[in-house]
């Protein structure tokens, strides 16, 4: 697959403040990139320069075979850009907004009238068309930037936070969106919701302090996990402690993390040691045993534990809440 | 179209989208009547022509123009869609240029429509219409001049009230430059070549060579000069403002 965005030795400074500070990265047709990051990672900087509106202080972008330094136009041309917030000029409807969009992309006569009333549709925005933006909702705004920059099909789509602030019907559309259109564009989106990771991304990188402290997909990621492959089963609380008991006394366990899910019902979470899998011992265990299990579930990893842990924000233990 | 005249374009439209527009407008010619008829005593000298409105418009432009062109670049770096509009695939000249010359284009609207002191002076006398046809091109051209200023200083600055001061002040300080209040500040010290450097810049000593019917290819070239120079200006601001 070809590269279409292509990063390398990326070095962003304000004054003495370093905000980006050696980021390589490329991203190829057919992936979502998820960039994740604490606040004031450099997320926003680093997509700041791809899309050419900040001069990076030192390093190459390369944009669908473009360089975004000394050939701006032609790189912006293939990019779709959602900046944070969505800003849009508020006096303008989206009619008017994207009407101006499409002209200064060079869309003119019936290709333009296609391109709009594709985004449109796409993106449900029929019946506020004629309502001026500042008028609209925080989800209608942040459409209106989404079909801005899908508007001229691009094969790069660069989407900063792109479901920030939507109610859980629009984030489930947004990404839906973003899926349907992965396959023949490369799209990078941040976000500091770690779900948005599982569901739309096939890989993702985790930035702090301006450098990347973590790159693969998100299952790689949830391998970094100490949940990952910790069996977590529900029973009666009346054998919680004879269980418990048992289960801490197996071999290839580690720890044992429990919590009240109901007045009659325990949460047990086995934590493997070296992240093996156990489910099939525990299994075993429990039927050997005569135990009823109400539920019984393999855990991926979690991963804002993850997250928490490669930023360096780690709590010194996980959940131990016991009751 | 060219991507400048999709700028303008847009951005003419903002105006007229928004309450900016009618209030300037009315505004402006409130205040050009007013000191006109009132100030100017345009019935009272028995002259036909129309010095008494043109001399004015130094003094209004220096407190309106500003008012437009305050929000031309702060109010987009505050709204965030400096960010858009520099991300879509257009040079920042581009950029520039097609908001400044909307604003321009406004102010024109807003003079343009002045026509009926023209028509009044028509139907009272026998003007000399080329004498007021300069006055017109002067007006503009001292407008235009404004505008570049304001446009630089709104660059400057996310916040508008402070745009708007200190192009208040620099318009002041270039209207003011002929006259003893600016040169006194300089002559005591400064050797005679560079007061005289600092009087030439005077709008008012080139829109009164201008008024007087006489258009002078040094007047436009100073206008036009000074309109390039506060752009240029823009741009570097835009440039170095827009990371922070």
């Amino acid at each position: 697959m070809e590269n279409l965005i292509e990063v390398k030795g990326l070095h962003k400074h304000f004054g003495k403040l370093v905000a980006v500070d050696g980021i390589d990265l490329t991203v190829r047709r057919g992936e979502v990139l998820g960039f994740l990051g604490p606040n004031g990672a450099g997320k926003s900087t680093t997509m700041k320069m791809i899309t050419g509106f900040l001069a990076p202080t030192a390093g190459s972008i390369n944009v669908c075979g473009h360089d975004v330094l000394s050939d701006p136009i032609a790189a912006k041309s293939c990019i779709g850009y959602l900046p944070e917030g969505a800003p849009a000029y508020g006096e303008m409807t989206p009619k008017t907004f994207l009407d101006f969009v499409a002209d200064i992309r060079g869309l003119t006569g019936q290709e333009k009238a296609t391109a709009i009333g594709q985004a449109v549709e796409r993106i449900n925005l029929q019946g506020v068309m004629r309502q001026p933006i500042e008028t609209l909702s925080k989800g209608f705004k942040r459409r209106v930037g989404l079909a801005q920059a899908i508007l001229h099909d691009p094969e790069v789509l660069i989407l900063d936070e792109p479901t920030d602030g939507l109610d859980p019907n629009q984030k489930h559309e947004v990404r839906s969106l973003i899926k349907n259109m992965a396959a023949h564009k490369a799209i990078v989106i941040s976000t500091h919701i770690l779900e948005e990771v599982n569901a739309v991304c096939s890989s993702a990188i985790i930035i702090a302090e301006g450098r990347i402290l973590f790159s693969g997909t998100p299952t790689d990621l949830a391998a970094h996990s100490r949940y990952h492959n910790a069996v977590t089963l529900s029973i009666d609380s009346g054998i919680s402690a004879k269980v418990e008991k048992t289960l801490a006394a197996l071999q290839g366990v580690a720890s044992i993390e429990t919590t009240q899910s109901n007045s009659s019902l325990i949460q047990i979470t086995v934590i493997p040691a070296d992240k093996g899998s156990i489910v099939g011992m525990i299994h075993q265990c429990m039927r050997d045993n005569d135990w009823q299990i109400e539920e019984l579930f393999v855990e991926p990893g979690r991963l804002d534990e993850v997250f928490r842990t490669i930023t360096g924000g780690a709590q010194p233990a996980g959940k131990e809440t016991r009751t | 179209m060219s991507r400048t005249m999709i700028i303008f374009k847009r951005e003419l439209g903002a105006y007229f989208a928004t309450p900016v527009a009618f209030v300037f407008i009315v505004i402006f010619l409130l205040l050009t009547g007013v000191f006109t008829f009132y100030v100017g005593g345009l019935y009272e000298r028995n002259q036909a022509d129309l010095e008494p409105f043109f001399r004015f418009h130094p003094w209004l432009y220096m407190l309106l123009i500003p008012a437009i062109s305050m929000r031309l670049w702060s109010e987009e770096r505050k709204a965030g869609t400096l960010e858009l509009l520099m991300t879509l695939p257009i040079t920042l000249v581009e950029a520039v240029i097609g908001k400044y010359l909307a604003a321009w284009c406004f102010t024109a609207i807003a003079l343009a429509l002045t026509f009926p002191v023209w028509l009044t002076v028509n139907y009272l006398g026998d003007p000399d219409n080329t004498v007021i046809a300069a006055g017109y091109l002067g007006s503009l051209l001292l407008a235009g001049a404004c505008m570049a200023i304001g446009s630089c200083m709104s660059a400057l600055t996310k916040n508008q009230v402070v745009a708007f001061v200190i192009s208040f002040v620099i318009c002041f300080a270039f209207n003011l430059s002929g006259f003893p209040i600016v040169l006194d500040l300089f002559s005591a010290w400064a050797p005679q070549a560079i007061v005289d450097v600092i009087s030439s810049f005077s709008f008012i000593t080139h829109f009164d060579s201008i008024l007087k019917g006489v258009v002078d290819i040094r007047d436009i070239i100073f206008f036009g000069s000074l309109i390039a120079f506060w752009l240029y200006a823009t741009i570097l601001a835009i440039e170095a403002k827009k990371s922070s």
